[in-house]
């Protein structure tokens, strides 16, 4: 191991999430505050007890619903006084949140760190869907004009992520042979998995007929390759491992974190448009631990488009470069009893679109052995719980060992 | 361009980016380039990305280019071209890594290609102060 990865004086100790569904209607800092406290009451701490706070990605108006609330709304409702805070978008996507408040409790800034997520996307897209909100925050008419990244993509009516996940896909498609057929293993793997999870909002089994009947988004990319926009809050209090005695239940440790971006912060100028900003997270995730990617049997990855959970199996080393279509194949490698059980919870496909920190409130959910009718045989004591696409990623290393 | 041309959320011009989006005026597809070193560089930004010098000065390329990897959009995202259409990221022969995204026109949508050869065509949008010039591309050979 290259470094002294000060992660692991971090741990987290409770998980948290609010109703979640496709249309709630509700006062999203209402369905926010209700995955707070829940996380909150996880950890068996209360309020007073809560010394930090952090968030992805702070208080936004566009996209609708992208952002439920911001850290000072919850601080303030919570009456939180903090030695450390901060929310925003500009960072390892939105678990490099929590990663920061890995770090904050680790330099001793602060000891429980409520971290959040929490979305409206579903109220706030209503019956017109997403392309009502002109996803990656256009504006249609009336002069509008496109500024930043944007100015790139929105002039060829390419506003969408669908499109520009799409030609990673292609690319792939291109150089490795990767058919439809197997990416359509994500997305059947995770509607599996949501029919036993309570709180997904696709519970119906779907088979590999259903997915290529459904009407194409963006090529390769069907409907059934994107996630489903939802209502929900989720929350994870991140504690200093030096302060266990406080907690109702053993926390998950950290093992180690990954943050790099070697290559280009873009969607079209990254260097491989095989793989994406996971490649380097990952890569340096594993250097600050001597555990192995063969060790681990949990695996929740973002799966915002399905082709993002592929090029994350690769960039974890869970399989080779470009092997992603051979190894999902058939399913069974992935399933909830496989060796890798992967997005156990059903992903944002088919369990909603929680926007990153749903897949490491699973991981923690898994590892405490609390996830019912869905919980991986064999209680597993290693998984990763990864987020992010395209120019974005974050990535954890999750353990229940003692 | 012919008469039909489609409504475009058009992209907001400074004096950074202008030469890239007024080029087509001259029928030039434009990048920054650094005047030391040989660099393009895109998106345009005030230094050079290899010798952070400033001595960057817009120069055309060939406007020819190949497809690194395109999508045929089905979904209609917002007022704009008919779907489906072609979104493409292009690769330039001027520089490894020298790229943009577009759209590939005149092409029947089943015979876009990884690999194939293209070239520039420009999109001319009058609204506003100044036209805009949008680089699209279409298969080597083709007339539009």
């Amino acid at each position: 191991m290259a470094v002294d990865p000060i992660e692991r004086r971090s741990v987290i100790s409770g998980a948290g999430q609010s109703d979640v569904g496709r249309r709630l209607f509700r006062d999203p800092l209402d369905l926010t505050l209700d995955a707070c406290m829940a996380a909150i009451e996880d950890a068996g701490l209360t309020t007073r007890d809560i010394d930090g706070i952090a968030t992805y990605p702070g208080p936004m108006d566009t996209p609708p619903g992208f952002s439920g609330a911001g850290l000072v709304e919850v601080q303030d409702a919570l009456r939180l006084e903090v030695g450390w805070y901060t929310g925003g978008i500009e960072l390892p996507a939105q678990l490099g949140s929590v990663i920061d408040a890995c770090m904050a409790v680790a330099a001793g800034l602060a000891t429980h760190v409520l971290c959040f997520r929490s979305v409206y996307e579903g109220s706030a897209q209503g019956k017109e869907g997403r392309s009502a909100v002109m996803p990656g925050g256009g504006g249609g008419g009336g002069g509008f004009r496109a500024g930043g990244f944007m100015q790139w993509v929105l002039p060829f009516a390419a506003p969408s992520a669908a499109t520009w996940i799409a030609m990673f896909a292609e690319r792939h498609f291109h150089e490795f042979g990767t058919t439809r057929e197997q990416l359509a293993q994500i997305a059947l793997n995770a509607r599996k998995n949501a029919g036993v999870n309570p709180k997904a909002i696709y519970r119906d089994p779907m088979t590999m007929d259903d997915y290529f009947d459904a009407r194409m988004i963006s090529s390769p990319l069907c409907l059934f390759d994107c996630d489903v926009p939802c209502d929900g809050g989720t929350a994870v209090i991140v504690s200093s491992a030096d302060a266990v005695a406080d907690l109702r239940k053993p926390p998950v440790q950290v093992e180690a974190v990954g943050t790099a971006l070697y290559g280009r912060p873009s969607w079209d100028q990254f260097d491989d448009l095989t793989t994406m900003a996971c490649r380097d997270a990952a890569a340096q995730m594993w250097t600050r631990t001597d555990i192995k990617p063969s060790d681990v049997q949990l695996a929740e990855m973002y799966d915002g488009f399905s082709f993002i959970t592929m090029a994350w199996l690769e960039a974890m080393g869970f399989c080779g470069k470009g092997e992603s279509g051979p190894y999902v194949e058939g399913g069974q490698r992935i399933a909830r009893d496989g060796e890798l059980a992967l997005n156990t919870h059903g992903g944002q496909l088919s369990a909603g679109r929680l926007h990153g920190y749903g897949f490491l409130h699973e991981a923690c959910v898994q590892l405490w052995g609390e996830a019912g009718e869905r919980q991986v045989p064999g209680d597993p004591e290693i998984g990763v719980a990864a987020a992010g696409g395209g120019p974005l990623a974050g990535c954890l290393l999750l353990t229940n060992r003692r | 361009m012919s008469d039909d041309v489609p409504f475009r959320i058009l992209p907001r011009i400074s004096d950074r980016n202008r030469h890239f989006w007024t080029g087509g005026a001259e029928g030039e597809l434009r990048f920054l380039r650094c005047q030391d070193d040989g660099t393009y560089v895109h998106p345009p930004t005030p230094r050079c990305p290899k010798c952070q010098g400033k001595n960057l000065a817009a120069e055309a390329v060939s406007g020819r280019g190949t497809v690194h990897t395109f999508s045929i959009n089905v979904q209609q995202w917002m007022p704009g071209p008919e779907p489906p259409y072609v979104v493409a990221i292009v690769d330039l022969p001027e520089q490894e890594g020298l790229r943009l995204t577009t759209n590939i026109v005149n092409c029947p949508l089943d015979d876009v290609r990884i690999g194939m050869p293209v070239q520039v065509v420009f999109e001319r949008h009058d609204e506003g102060d100044e036209s805009v010039y949008l680089p699209l591309f279409e298969p080597v050979g083709e007339v539009s």
